[in-house]
């Protein structure tokens, strides 16, 4: 078997956002659901959250590819 | 699982990153590649349809001037006037109507024959978008803040002293390097693979299917009905990208714009 360990790096990298994304949304969901009017006010600070959480599963495919070999 | 992967003999390639380079004319770095003429043909269908469905502006709008519509009013109003404020946003509902429907359509083009290649798996394109996105929201900090003022509006107000340089630190990477890389990079990330996911079922499955034998075949079957799923799936994700990317950019023009931090 042939392949490469960075890959599998970035398969490990992409847990620890792949959670905190689907807490980001599960709270924003809760949100909306409890409140629906705030929809607009939370909105924004969810996906401001998703996009500062999902920055370190970007910058893991980035290491993954700069660390190929 | 482990019999089937042993059974799959060597000679299959999976879809790599090179797939993505398809010069057309001319070779190296000037060559004109697929993504290029995706580009180019993507400008010259939105200018099209832009023009054809505003010209006769009718009271009661026909099939296509509501589409537009629709799309305008998403980014207008759901996108610009909800994040940036009602005194400011107006100005900037181009850029971000461009940016929606440029990264929107390049996106579709992805699933969508005979185009089948998403522009944004090469990162030079969402480095351009980035970096447009980039330059506006400091350029737009600037002049409403001035030069000083902008890096002093980074820091929330009411923090105490010993704090504020660690958070002018931490905001300051995140305004200069953390915003624009992963903005290029998400929608690269997103698109790259989401392509190469596609291609790897579509060809994996072909493969499987003319191999021979029982078992293969039959896996081969599944592959390609997964195959299908996933192209729906990109559909939604490619859709979400430009949302998300017109989304980002909103509010980051909207943090610059914006009187009290």
């Amino acid at each position: 078997m042939t392949g490469n360990i960075a890959i599998l790096g970035y398969g490990l990298s992409a847990i620890g956002p792949g959670i905190g994304v689907g807490l980001i949304f599960a709270a924003y969901i809760n949100g909306v659901a409890r409140q629906p009017e705030a929809r607009g006010m939370l909105q924004p600070i969810a996906f401001l959250g998703m996009a500062i959480t999902e920055a370190l599963a970007i910058f893991g495919i980035a290491l993954a590819f700069v660390f190929r070999g | 699982m482990s019999i089937l992967a042993a059974a799959v003999p060597a000679d299959y390639e999976a879809p790599g990153v090179s797939d993505f380079w398809q010069p057309l004319i001319g070779s190296g770095s000037t060559a004109i590649t697929r993504a290029c003429f995706v580009a180019v043909i993507s400008v010259a269908l939105i200018a099209w349809f832009l023009l054809a469905t505003t010209k006769k502006k009718a009271l009661v709008p026909g099939k296509g001037q509501m589409a537009t519509e629709a799309v305008y009013g998403l980014v207008r109003n759901g996108v610009a006037r909800d994040l940036i404020g009602s005194k400011e946003f107006l100005r900037f509902v181009p850029l971000l109507f461009t940016f929606f429907m440029f990264i929107l359509v390049n996106n579709l083009f992805g699933v969508l024959p005979p185009f089948q290649f998403p522009t944004m798996s090469r990162i030079g394109f969402p480095i351009g978008l980035a970096l447009i996105s980039w330059i506006t929201f400091h350029v737009v900090g600037f002049r409403k803040h001035g030069f000083v003022g902008y890096w002093k509006s980074l820091v929330p107000s009411g923090l105490p002293g010993w704090i504020v340089p660690v958070i002018f630190f931490l905001e300051l990477i995140t305004d200069l390097f953390t915003r624009p890389v992963t903005l290029a990079l998400r929608l690269f990330g997103n698109m790259f693979a989401g392509h190469i996911l596609i291609v790897l079922f579509i060809t994996g499955g072909w493969y499987m299917l003319t191999s021979g034998g029982i078992l293969l075949p039959a896996a081969g079957a599944v592959t390609w009905i997964f195959g299908f799923v996933m192209t729906l799936f990109e559909l939604l994700v490619e859709f979400l990208q430009a949302y998300v990317f017109t989304l980002l950019t909103a509010l980051y023009i909207a943090g610059a714009v914006a009187d009290e931090h």
